[in-house]
C-alpha cells in the first residue's frame, strides 16, 4: 500500500523517530507482569520431575497438604485435559508418564513463595524409571521406545501436519519438486554432507510469568507475559472447554520473547490453582533455571544435503532430509519442520528438489518457535554446504553463490514465481562483500595478521524467510480520536521490545498527516478491549497490522470528511485536511478541526451530527494457500525478507580462539520505516545469532539430564563479544502489499550468522565444521583435523557431526 | 525478622524484614520499588543491579539486613523530580539503546557507575565496563553508542547507523 510513494514526499514513515514506549522503560515506570501484584494474591511452585523419562506410580501430597499457609495442590492424576497448538499432545502437568527432565509433575499454591516451595519439597513422587530415547535418529529406529503411544488418538491440525502414529514422528513434511534423481544422473557433481545444531534457550530476560483468577462463576482473567494473546486465549478455552467471552487475557510490557512466549505455557497451570484455590488470584513466576528445563527451547536440528551440481557451477537438484528434535512435545516444533521444509534451500534456486523433513518426539524438554523459526538452524548448514560445494567445483563461494540465487522470474520451492518486486538477494551480497573488502586483505589487515600471528578470514551467508503462518491470517487496528483531536490506536499485536508500535505509530501518523506525537499506540493488551490479531510472531506484524492501521487511518478520515462536509456545506472531494483541520480547497478559511468534530460536531444552536469519530482497519493475508500435502507446492509466503551477512574473523590457528572483527549486514526490507528501530533489530538479532554461534548449547548426560540450566554454564553474549566493527545496510525493494512497500526484518539478522563465521573459520584455517556452536575448542579440534567431540548428549553413539564429506566428481585435492 | 532502617532515592525507609530475605525483594515487594528487575537471582545477569553507597551492587546477592543504615539509588531515583530523565536515561532514548526495556534498569545504573569513575571512557572502556550485565535485545551496539554521547565522544561517522544500498 502507498508502495510508489518517494521517500522525500513522506513525513514520518522512513525518518528518526523516538520510540513510544522509552520513558517508561527507561524509568522503571513500565509495568510487566512479574511486578504486578493481584489483591488476595497466592504464589505459585512447581515440582519437576528428575528423570528424563519415567512412569509415575503414585504421588504423595499428604505431608504439603497440611503445610500450614498452602492453599492448593494439584498433580496431573487430577487433570483430564490436553492442551496443543498443532498436535493436541500434552497435559498441564504429567499424567502417569514424564516424558523429559524438568518436566511439571505437581504444583502449589501458597500464601507466600516460601511456602510454596517448601510444599514443593514435600511432596513425594515415586517413579519407575524407564529408558530415555535422547537422539532424533534413534528415535527413529523400529525398536525405539514410543515418547507418545497414543499419537494416533491425538487431534491436530489437518491441513497442515502430518503425524505417523506407532512412531516418534509428530510430523512429515514433503516437499517435491521436477525429478531429482534425474538431476544426479546428469550433474558433474554431487556432494553430500551433514549439518547439526543442538538445542538452545531463547533466553528473555524476564523469565515466563503469569496471574491468573478464575473465579467461581467460570470468570478467568489471565495476565501474563505472552506473546499472542488471542491465540493464548483460543488454545486455554479449547483446553478448558469454556466460552471465548468467559475469558480475558491482559499482556502489559514483557520483557522479551524471542518465540518463547509466543503460544500458550504455564496459564492453564496457573488457572487450575486458581480454581482449586476457591477463584483467588495465583502467580507463577518462573526461575531461570525454570526457563531452560520447564519451557520450551529451540529444536535440535541434523540437517543432510546432497546436492548435484553442474560443469558451469548452477545446482541442478538438491535432496534435503531434516530431523528436527521436537523434544517430548510437538508445540511449535512441527510448524518449525514444515516452514524450513519450503524454505530448506535457502535463497536459491533448485530446478529439481526433494524435501523430506521429520518433527520427532524424543524425552527432552520440548522445542518451540525461536527467532527466525528454524532458519537460523537450517541456514547453517544450507550456507555451510554452498561453500563446500564450491570448493568442491573449484569456484569462489560467492561466484557460486550469485549464480544459483533467486531472481525474478525463478521459482521458489514450492513452486512460487519469484518477481522483480519480491526483492534482492543479489544486492545484499554485493553490499556485504563491499563492505568486508571480500575477496582480498587490505593492507591493514595484512600488518595485523603479522602483528598478531593470526590468520584472517573472509566469508558470506545468505539467507531468506517468510512468515510461517495460516494463509488466512488475519488482523485489526481501531483508531479512536480523542477530544482534544489527538489519536490512540488499539491492537492484540503486542511490542516486547521490537519496536512494532513506535512504527505502527508512524504509519498511522503519514496516513493521516499528523505529526507523530499526536498518535498514542497503546500498551497493555487486553483480548476484552483489543481487536482480534493472530499472533506477534513471524516478522508478521508490520505488514499485517500495519496495513490494518493505514486502512484505520482511512476509515477515520473517511468519517471526519463525511462531518466536515455537513458542517461546512460541500462536497467531500472539495475538501482536503491538515493535521488539525479539515478545510475547503477554494476557501481555505472555511474549515472545521478535527478537535470540533472527535466527539461530534455540535452547531452554534446546539445540533449535534457525528458522534465519535473511530476508525476500523481489518486485514487479512492475501492470495497464499495451504500447500498440497505429497508435494509441498503452494502458495506460503507473505512475503520474502532477504538478505546477507559477510564477516572478517582472525583466528589463532595453535589455539582455535578467534576474533570476530567485522559484521557487515544487508537485508532488503522494502522500505525502512524506522531506521533506528531496523538497526536496532538487525544488530541485535546478529549478537543473538552470534550466541547460537559461538557459545549456546544444551548440554545433556546419557540419562537425559540437562546439565547446563543456568547462565553460568549456558552463556550469551554479553558486550565484549561483540564484533570490533558493525556494519547494518538496508535495500529497499519495495513490497507492493506492504505498508508503504516495508516487510518485515524482525527474526532476519539471526539468520545466516553462524554460516557467515564457519565460513570465515574454514577459509582462514580449513577447519571443516560442521556443528554449531562453535566453542573455541571446537575450532581447535576441526583445524587438527580431529573428529569433532560430542558433548552435547555426552558419549552418544552417534556422532553430533561427521566432518567429511561425500563427494562424488572430480575434484584432485579431495581425492575423488 | 530485624527492623532495619536505610535511605532509598533520597526518603528514608524503617521495616522490619525477615532476615533470609534479598534486598531486590526487599525492594520490589517490601518497598514497592519495582523498576529494579530479577533476571536470574544468581548474581549472573546484572538487571538487579542498585547503587549502595556509591557502589553498584547485584542486589539479588546482597541481604535486605545488610543494608541497614545504608543508602541506596535505583532507577525510579534516576530521573529529575519534575520528571525529566537524566543525560544517561536521555541519551538511551536517542539511541534507540532500549527495546524490551528489562534489563535498562540495571544497565543505566551500571552506566552510571562507569561514567563516575570514567568521566570519559574510551569505546573498550564503555563494552567492558557494561561487561556485567546482560541484554538479550539490542546487542549492545546502540548502549554503547549511547554511552559516548552522553560524554560527547560519539563520532561522527556513527551518528548516521543505517546504511541505505
Amino acid at each position: 500500500m502507498y508502495e510508489t510513494i518517494p521517500a522525500d514526499e513522506l513525513k514520518t514513515v522512513g525518518r528518526k523517530s523516538p520510540r513510544v514506549d522509552a520513558y517508561e522503560k527507561l524509568t522503571g515506570h513500565a509495568p510487566y507482569v512479574s511486578d504486578m501484584v493481584v489483591s488476595g494474591m497466592l504464589y505459585a511452585a512447581v515440582k519437576q520431575s528428575p528423570h528424563a523419562r519415567a512412569r509415575i506410580r503414585s504421588i504423595d501430597t499428604s505431608r504439603a497438604r497440611e503445610l500450614p499457609g498452602v492453599r492448593a495442590v494439584v498433580t496431573g492424576a487430577e487433570l483430564d485435559y490436553r492442551v496443543g497448538l498443532y498436535v493436541v499432545d500434552k497435559g498441564i502437568l504429567a499424567r502417569d508418564e514424564v516424558r523429559h527432565f524438568g518436566e511439571a509433575v505437581a504444583a502449589v499454591a501458597a500464601d507466600t513463595l516460601m511456602i510454596a516451595q517448601q510444599a514443593v519439597r514435600l511432596i513425594e513422587v515415586d517413579y519407575e524409571l524407564l529408558d530415555p530415547v535422547l537422539h532424533p535418529l534413534k528415535a527413529l529406529e523400529k525398536d525405539a521406545p514410543l515418547v507418545h503411544p497414543r499419537l494416533g488418538d491425538y487431534s491436530y491440525m489437518e491441513a497442515a501436519f502430518t503425524p505417523v502414529p506407532g512412531t516418534n514422528i509428530a510430523n512429515h513434511t514433503k516437499i517435491r519438486k521436477g525429478d531429482v534423481e534425474k538431476a544426479f544422473a546428469e550433474a558433474e557433481w554431487i556432494i553430500e554432507r551433514q549439518y547439526t545444531n543442538p538445542s538452545v534457550q531463547h533466553v528473555p530476560m524476564e523469565t515466563h510469568v503469569a496471574i491468573v483468577r478464575w473465579q467461581p462463576n467460570d470468570e478467568v482473567t489471565i495476565w501474563s507475559s505472552a506473546q499472542s494473546p488471542f491465540t493464548l486465549r483460543n488454545l486455554f478455552c479449547t483446553a478448558m472447554k469454556l466460552p471465548h467471552r468467559n475469558v480475558r487475557v491482559i499482556v502489559p510490557y514483557v520483557g522479551g520473547g524471542f518465540g518463547g512466549k509466543a503460544g500458550i505455557g504455564i496459564e492453564p497451570l496457573v488457572a487450575v490453582l486458581s480454581r482449586l484455590s476457591g477463584g483467588r488470584a495465583v502467580k507463577l513466576t518462573a526461575s531461570r533455571e525454570q526457563e531452560f528445563s520447564l519451557l520450551p527451547c529451540r529444536s535440535q536440528l541434523t540437517y543432510r544435503i546432497k546436492t548435484g551440481v553442474s560443469a558451469d557451477g548452477r545446482i541442478t537438484g538438491q535432496h534435503m532430509t531434516m530431523y528436527w528434535d521436537s523434544g517430548a512435545y510437538a508445540d511449535y516444533a512441527v510448524n518449525v519442520t514444515r516452514a524450513s521444509a519450503y524454505s530448506a534451500a535457502g535463497p536459491y534456486e533448485i530446478p529439481n528438489a526433494w524435501v523430506d523433513a521429520y518433527t520427532i518426539y524424543t524425552n527432552k524438554p520440548f522445542g518451540t518457535a525461536y527467532r527466525g523459526f528454524g532458519h537460523v538452524e537450517f541456514h547453517w548448514g544450507i550456507e555451510r554446504h554452498m561453500d563446500l560445494v564450491a570448493k568442491v567445483i573449484g569456484m569462489d563461494p560467492v561466484e557460486f553463490r550469485r549464480r544459483n540465487t533467486l531472481k525474478a522470474g525463478c521459482r521458489s520451492l514450492t513452486g512460487e514465481l519469484i518477481r522483480e518486486n519480491t526483492g534482492s538477494v543479489d544486492k545484499c551480497l554485493d553490499a556485504v562483500c563491499a563492505s568486508i573488502n571480500y575477496g582480498s586483505l587490505t593492507k591493514q589487515e595484512k600488518e595485523r595478521q603479522k602483528r598478531t600471528g593470526m590468520k584472517i578470514g573472509k566469508g558470506v551467508a545468505c539467507f531468506h524467510k517468510a512468515p510461517a503462518m495460516p494463509p488466512f491470517t488475519a488482523t485489526a487496528v481501531i483508531l479512536k480520536m480523542n477530544e482534544d483531536g489527538t489519536v490512540t490506536a488499539n491492537l492484540a499485536l503486542t511490542d516486547y521490545g521490537q519496536g512494532s508500535y513506535t512504527a505502527i505509530g508512524q504509519i498511522i501518523a503519514e496516513r493521516l498527516g499528523f505529526a507523530v506525537e499526536k498518535v498514542k499506540v497503546a500498551f497493555d493488551c487486553d483480548t476484552d478491549r483489543e481487536p482480534y490479531d493472530w499472533q506477534t510472531v513471524a516478522s508478521k506484524g508490520l505488514i499485517l497490522s500495519g496495513n490494518a492501521a493505514i486502512l484505520a487511518a482511512e476509515d477515520l478520515l473517511a468519517r471526519a470528511y463525511d462531518v466536515a462536509s455537513q458542517a461546512l456545506r460541500c462536497n467531500q472531494i472539495d475538501l482536503a485536511h491538515d493535521g488539525e483541520k479539515i478545510y475547503v480547497k477554494h476557501h481555505p478559511e472555511s474549515a472545521v478541526t478535527f478537535r470540533q468534530m472527535a466527539v461530534g460536531f455540535a452547531y452554534p444552536n446546539g445540533n449535534g451530527i457525528g458522534g465519535p469519530l473511530i476508525g476500523v482497519g481489518r486485514y487479512i493475508a492475501q492470495g497464499l494457500s495451504h500447500l498440497d500435502k505429497a508435494t509441498g507446492q503452494g502458495n506460503p509466503a507473505l512475503d520474502w525478507t532477504y538478505g546477507a551477512h559477510g564477516m572478517i574473523v582472525e583466528v589463532n590457528e595453535k589455539t582455535g580462539e578467534y576474533n570476530i572483527l567485522k559484521v557487515g549486514s544487508a537485508f532488503d526490507v522494502g522500505k525502512v520505516v524506522n531506521p533506528d528501530s531496523v538497526r536496532g533489530q538487525a544488530i541485535g538479532g546478529m549478537m543473538q545469532g552470534l550466541g547460537t554461534a559461538v557459545c549456546e548449547g544444551y548440554i545433556y548426560d546419557e540419562a537425559g539430564h540437562l546439565l547446563n540450566p543456568s547462565f553460568t554454564d549456558n552463556k550469551i553474549p554479553t558486550s565484549v563479544d561483540m564484533p570490533l566493527e558493525i556494519e547494518c545496510m538496508v535495500v529497499e525493494t519495495a513490497q507492493i502489499d506492504g505498508p508503504y512497500g516495508a516487510r518485515g526484518v524482525g527474526e532476519h539478522p539471526m539468520i545466516g550468522v553462524a554460516a557467515a563465521l564457519g565460513n570465515c573459520l574454514q577459509q582462514a584455517t580449513e577447519a571443516e565444521i560442521t556443528h554449531m556452536p562453535m566453542r573455541f575448542e571446537d575450532v581447535w579440534r576441526a583445524i587438527q583435523k580431529r573428529e569433532p567431540v560430542d558433548n552435547w548428549i555426552t558419549k552418544s553413539p552417534y556422532g553430533s557431526c561427521k566432518s567429511s564429506p561425500q563427494v562424488q566428481g572430480h575434484h584432485p585435492e579431495l581425492g575423488c | 525478622m530485624r527492623k532495619i532502617r536505610l535511605r532509598i532515592n533520597g526518603d528514608l525507609y524503617e521495616r522490619d524484614v525477615r532476615e533470609s530475605k534479598t534486598l531486590l525483594h526487599f525492594l520490589r515487594e517490601d518497598v514497592g520499588l519495582t523498576g529494579t528487575k530479577e533476571g536470574c537471582g544468581a548474581g549472573e545477569c546484572g538487571a538487579c543491579t542498585v547503587f549502595m553507597n556509591g557502589e553498584t551492587v547485584n542486589s539479588c546477592l546482597v541481604l535486605a539486613v545488610e543494608a541497614d543504615g545504608a543508602d541506596l539509588q535505583t532507577i525510579e531515583g534516576e530521573t529529575a523530580e519534575d520528571g525529566s530523565l537524566s543525560a544517561v536515561q536521555q541519551a538511551f532514548a536517542r539511541h534507540h539503546a532500549v527495546q524490551c526495556g528489562f534489563c535498562t534498569p540495571g544497565m543505566i545504573m551500571t552506566v552510571k557507575d562507569l561514567l563516575q569513575r570514567k568521566p570519559k571512557p574510551t569505546r573498550e572502556e564503555v563494552i567492558h565496563g557494561i561487561e556485567s550485565n546482560f541484554c538479550r535485545c539490542t546487542g549492545y551496539q546502540q548502549i554503547v553508542e549511547a554511552v559516548l554521547d552522553v560524554t560527547g565522544q560519539l563520532p561522527d561517522s556513527e551518528k548516521e547507523g543505517l546504511k541505505y544500498v
